[in-house]
Order: structure tokens, then sequence, then C-alpha cells
């Protein structure tokens, strides 16, 4: 297994990417390498900029996106209060990083694989198509709301094929979903492996999808995290009793422990 | 320098260091195992247990506010049985103090909790935890009442054996120094203080709360100074020792809440902000009494000049 460790690390550069009303929105950080290499695709790391005074408590949980000999890359949004100050980082910063924490997604490198990914939640498929020993067995469907530059897309389709849907009406989602449940319907049929990984809306369309095709599925959950390493509760999702885990109690996990990648039949998705 | 912080009236108790974790910010303990020494700490308070095991609050049960966060938990937790069988045997508890931190529904409860407690080895002292604002069934009035806090403590104190008992005891009441002494007259061998302040976070937008149980408790350097009111307040009500607990972020934070009495301190969710922390603060604690020539704590402790 991975060796967690909790390092600060210099921001190499903070590359926007694309942009919404004149502004940039998403964001490549590189950071220099992590003494660890061994990692999950899936896997993520809890990030708090050195910088941060203590109004600001909580480090901020990101996928890992891609590790290089050379550098660690995140891909993040700027939604709130963290991430819009994470936005202003400029290399030379420091950021305290622990991890890598959690699961990762499953790999099986000769079972036909179908990555779904809801807008920033293709972080992590990047790291995926990367890592993966025979990228020709895997396929995406991305959905986007933003400019699809706003994404690394590009990064995955220079590896493998996958088809991007810009959702910019009701109609456009709703095709949308007619995609996935016929592509799920066909994964499902030749036993291969169909991931998850967005806003919780899509995950519970993607569920219910799995569910009703009988797909092999796993989920990425998004959950507001305090400590990343499954000590505070604050992250917990339901599961089924059939995850006997050690330490979950009651039913609930620790989506950072025990996540945050889950098998669709196995978890109840919550709001949060 | 040595820092073993022995406490009157039980000789054969003591801390390695004034430094311990408070409950439910450091899991069992063994989730920070990975980032530091557990033995280097001065003990280690586990997550409130119940009898049997808690699904806890529904989600979400944390924000993030200005200098703090709210947490409405609700004590999520696998029972005692499961601790003592699954976690306890993993952590050094013969190398540093492991504190079980408990929480029941009445006295007769609280008292079996403790009495299969007092039976266990690895346990070094008993946190009793009668302040939290998180679980429905009365919770919160074992510590806002004088009569019904004394209760408890003697309850537990009955079946505790030679396991020191601490009251944990909560701000959210109008004085807490009558709770104090009514626990320490029922014989509370410590007292902890405080627990989260009750509180609250809505969004304008979606116009829902932060938590899903709307109202939650409020810890972190947003309360230090509330905190520090208490443990004053309480610290010059008794004579059992006093363990301060609220908003510690740094070696100064700990010097503060001695230099208003406590024997002890335990940090919280000063603990999100890196899991190295209570280990960090540990050295920089040590670091800090030598920079500032304090040679003996028991000298400094108490000495504020009011
Ligand atoms: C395992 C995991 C991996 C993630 N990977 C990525 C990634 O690769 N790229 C990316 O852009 N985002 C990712 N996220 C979401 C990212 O963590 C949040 O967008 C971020 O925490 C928001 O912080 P903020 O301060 O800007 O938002 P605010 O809303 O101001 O922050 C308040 C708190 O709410 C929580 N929060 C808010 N929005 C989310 C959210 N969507 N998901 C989880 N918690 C949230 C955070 O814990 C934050 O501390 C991931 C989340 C998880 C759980
Ligand atoms: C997520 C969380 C869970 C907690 N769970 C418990 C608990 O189970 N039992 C208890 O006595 N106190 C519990 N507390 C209270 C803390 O132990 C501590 O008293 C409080 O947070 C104030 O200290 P701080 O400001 O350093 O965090 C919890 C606090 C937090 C933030
Ligand atoms: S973030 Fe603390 S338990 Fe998951």
């Amino acid at each position: 297994m991975t060796k967690e460790q909790c390092t600060v690390l210099k921001v190499l550069d903070n590359v926007p990417f694309g942009q919404v009303a004149g502004e940039h929105l998403f964001f490549a950080l590189r950071l220099e390498r992590p003494e660890w290499t061994n990692w999950l695709p899936g896997q993520f790391v809890m990030v708090r900029p050195s910088g941060w005074a203590l109004d600001m408590l909580w480090a901020r949980p990101f996928s890992i996106c891609r590790v290089s000999p050379r550098d660690l890359v995140l891909f993040f949004q700027a939604v709130g209060r963290g991430t819009r100050r994470m936005a202003t980082l400029k290399s030379g910063d420091e950021v305290l990083v622990w991890g890598p924490l959690g699961n990762g997604f499953a790999m099986e490198p000769d079972t036909p694989t179908l990555m779904l990914a809801g807008g920033i939640g293709i972080a992590p498929f990047v790291g995926y198509t990367h890592h993966h020993p025979k990228p020709w067995n895997l396929h995406m469907e991305f959905g986007h709301r933003m400019p699809l530059n706003c994404y690394p897309f590009e990064s995955i389709n220079e590896k493998i094929m996958g088809d991007a849907h810009h959702e910019t009406s009701r109609e456009d989602l709703a095709a949308f979903i007619e995609r996935m449940d016929k592509r799920i319907a066909e994964y499902a049929a030749q036993d291969g492996l169909v991931l998850a990984c967005g806003p919780t809306p899509f995950l519970a369309t993607v569920q219910k999808l799995a569910l009703q095709h009988g797909a092999r599925c796993q989920l990425s959950l998004e959950t507001r995290m305090a400590c990343g390493v499954g000590a505070c509760l604050g992250c917990v999702t339901k599961v089924s009793d059939d995850m006997t885990a050690s330490g979950v109690a009651a039913g609930r996990a620790q989506v950072c422990e025990h996540g945050p990648v889950f098998w669709a039949h196995q978890v109840t998705l919550e709001e949060n | 320098m040595d820092m073993r912080l022995n406490l009157p009236g039980l000789p054969d108790f003591s801390f390695r260091n004034p430094i311990l974790t408070a409950s439910g910010t450091f899991g069992y303990g063994l989730e920070f195992a990975p980032y530091g020494d557990l033995t280097t700490l001065g003990g280690i308070v586990v997550k409130g247990l119940s009898l049997a095991p808690r699904a806890g609050n529904p989600m979400p049960r944390i924000a993030e506010t200005p200098c703090g966060m709210l947490n409405a938990v609700g004590l999520q937790n696998s029972g005692v049985e499961s601790f003592l069988r699954d976690k306890l045997p993993k952590l050094p508890w013969r190398d540093v103090p492991v504190i079980a931190n408990i929480y029941a529904c009445d006295p007769a409860e609280f008292a079996e909790l403790a009495s299969i407690l007092a039976r266990e080895q690895g346990i070094a002292a008993i946190e009793v935890n009668i302040s939290c604002p998180n679980v429905k069934e009365g919770g919160i009035l074992f510590g806002q009442d004088a009569q019904a806090a004394a209760r408890v403590t003697e309850a537990v104190k009955r079946v505790a054996g030679d396991k020191p008992v601490i009251i944990k005891l909560s701000p959210n009441v109008t004085d807490i120094a009558t709770i104090a002494r009514a626990v320490e007259d029922a014989g509370a061998d410590m007292i902890s203080c405080i627990n989260t302040l009750s509180g609250m976070g809505v969004d304008i937008r979606t116009r829902k709360p932060l938590l899903a149980n709307i109202i939650g408790g409020l810890s972190g350097p947003a309360i230090k100074p509330v905190a520090l009111r208490c443990v004053w307040q309480v610290c010059r009500a008794v004579t059992v020792p006093v363990i301060g607990i609220g908003g510690i972020t740094s070696a100064e934070d700990v010097l503060e809440f001695m230099l208003v009495g406590a024997h002890a301190v335990q940090v919280g969710t000063a603990n999100f902000l890196r899991p190295d922390f209570s280990f960090r603060l540990v050295n920089e604690f040590t670091e800090l009494l030598n920079k500032l020539g304090i040679a003996d704590l028991e000298d400094y402790r108490g000495s504020l000049r009011t």
C-alpha cells in the first residue's frame, strides 16, 4: 500500500485553462514532486496553502490528476472561498499537501472500461488514462457546461477515444443522459467496468442507470472534508451492510478513508 | 526538560507532557499514526464511545466558518465493545495514556459504560462527556444542570475503580463554576473544558442551514477567548486538575491556558490544519519554554497577575 505523508511542496506554476465571461475559473496547479511515487488513480490529496491564516482552517481535497518524475499536477475549479484563493497561487509559493489518500478506482487492464466524467470530475481520469497499461480498452464520455478548453480533455483524448458533450440546455442534458444509458447498457452486456466522477446529481443518474442495467460501476464521491484521514467523521456516506470495512460504524463510512470510490450498489448518495 | 505532569491526589497517574488530543478530532489515534509518533503525545482522548453503535446525524454534518468550524456529527461510533476489540489493541497504550471519552443517555448507562472500561488495562482514564450539543436525547442536560452533572459523576465514580474520572464541561451554561464545583464534590478527579459552543450557519443562496441538524457545535480559534474564560473560572472554583480545551493552535496558546490555571490541554480542531499538528506542537511547546526561560511549569501555572 502507499504510505501517506504530510509535506510542504513548492508551486511550480498555476496555469489557467479557458475563460468563462472573461475570467479564469479552471487551473492546473503544478507542484514539486512529492517523495511518494506509489499512488492509485482516483486517490486524492488534502491541500492547504502555507500562506493561509486561521480564518480558513481546513485543507481542501483534490484528486491527483497526474504525477510525473518532475511534478504533481492537480486540476481545480475555483468555486468558493478556498479555491478562489488557490487561484492566486504563484510559482514559488508553498502549499502543505498530505496524501495520497483514499482507495482509487479499480483498474482491470483487460476489461473494457467506460469513464463517465461530469465537469471537474474529469480530473482523476487524466491520471487513470495515463496510468492504464492498455489504454485501448478505455473510453470516455465527458459532460460539461463550461467551454471544452476549460478542462484537460485533450490530454485524455490524445491517448484514447473520448466524446465530449456540451450541455447548454435541458435537451442537451437529456441527450447526454440517453447516451450514458446506452453506453452503460453496452458495458454491462460485456461485463465491462463503468467508472464515474462528477457532481452528486450526475453520480445519482449514473448510479440509477448502472443498477438498472446491472453494470459493474464505481462512483467517486464528493463530500466536505476536514481531516481527510478518517478521523473527524464529517465526510460519511451511507453504505450497505455488506461493506464491512473496519471502522464503519452503523452503516456510515468515511468517504476519505473507505472511498472516495465506492461500488454503485453499496452506497446511498446523500445531498451535502 | 522533564515535562512529566503529576496530578495532586493521583500519585499513580501522570501525563508524559501536557499536550493531549481532544475527543472526536483525533479519531482513535491510529488515523494519525502515519504522521507522527503517538507515544510523544501527552495522551490520546479517543472519539466518544457509547454502549451501542450509533449512526450519528445526517449529512452534511460539518461546515467551515471564519476561524472555526461547526459540527453535528452526533457521536457516530461503533460502540465500546468494538473499540476495545478492534482499535485499542493496535494503540501503543503502554507508552501513551489512552483516555476513553464516553457518552450515554442516563446515569445508569454511563455507569455501565464506565464499568466496562474500568476493567481494561489499556485505558488510562475515563472522560465523561456530559456536554455534547449534538445528540437529541438530553445529552446537554447533564452538563447544564448541576445536580444532573453530579449524579452522572457519582454513578461513574462508583464503578470506575482506580481509573481517574475526568468530567468534560459545556460552555453553554450560565455559570460554569457552579457545575464544576458540583462535579468536584461528586468525586470527579479532573475536569476538562470546554466542549463546543452551540452555533449555527446558513447559506443565503440555497436558503438552507449549513448543517442538516441545523444547530451544531462551534470549535476552533474562534472559541479560544470563551474557553480561556471558562478555564480561568473553573480553576478558581475547584482544586482538582483542569484540562483546558478550545481553539488551541500554537505553543503560546498552550501557555495561555496554563497561565489561567490549566494542568494540561487538549488540541481539537487544529488537528485538521495538518495531520501532524499535535506532534509538532509538543516540540514547539518545549522550544517555547526554553525560549521564555520557563524551567518550572508548576510555578508558571495559574500565575496570572490580575
Ligand atoms: C475526493 C475529492 C476529490 C476532489 N477533487 C477535485 C478536483 O480534482 N478538482 C476540483 O476542482 N475539485 C475537486 N474536489 C472538490 C473540491 O474539494 C471543492 O471544490 C473545494 O473543497 C471547494 O472549496 P472552496 O473553499 O472553494 O469552497 P467553499 O464552498 O467556500 O468551501 C467550504 C467547504 O465546503 C467543502 N466543499 C465545497 N464544495 C465542495 C465540493 N464540490 N466537493 C467537496 N467539498 C466541497 C469544502 O470542504 C470546503 O472546505 C474534490 C473533492 C473531493 C471530496
Ligand atoms: C468533529 C468534532 C467531533 C467531536 N466529537 C466529540 C466527542 O465525541 N466527544 C467529546 O467530548 N467532544 C467532542 N468534540 C469536542 C472537542 O473534543 C473539543 O472539546 C472542542 O472541539 C473544542 O476544542 P477545539 O476548539 O480545539 O476544537 C468534537 C469536536 C469536533 C470538532
Ligand atoms: S474528512 Fe474527516 S473523516 Fe473524512
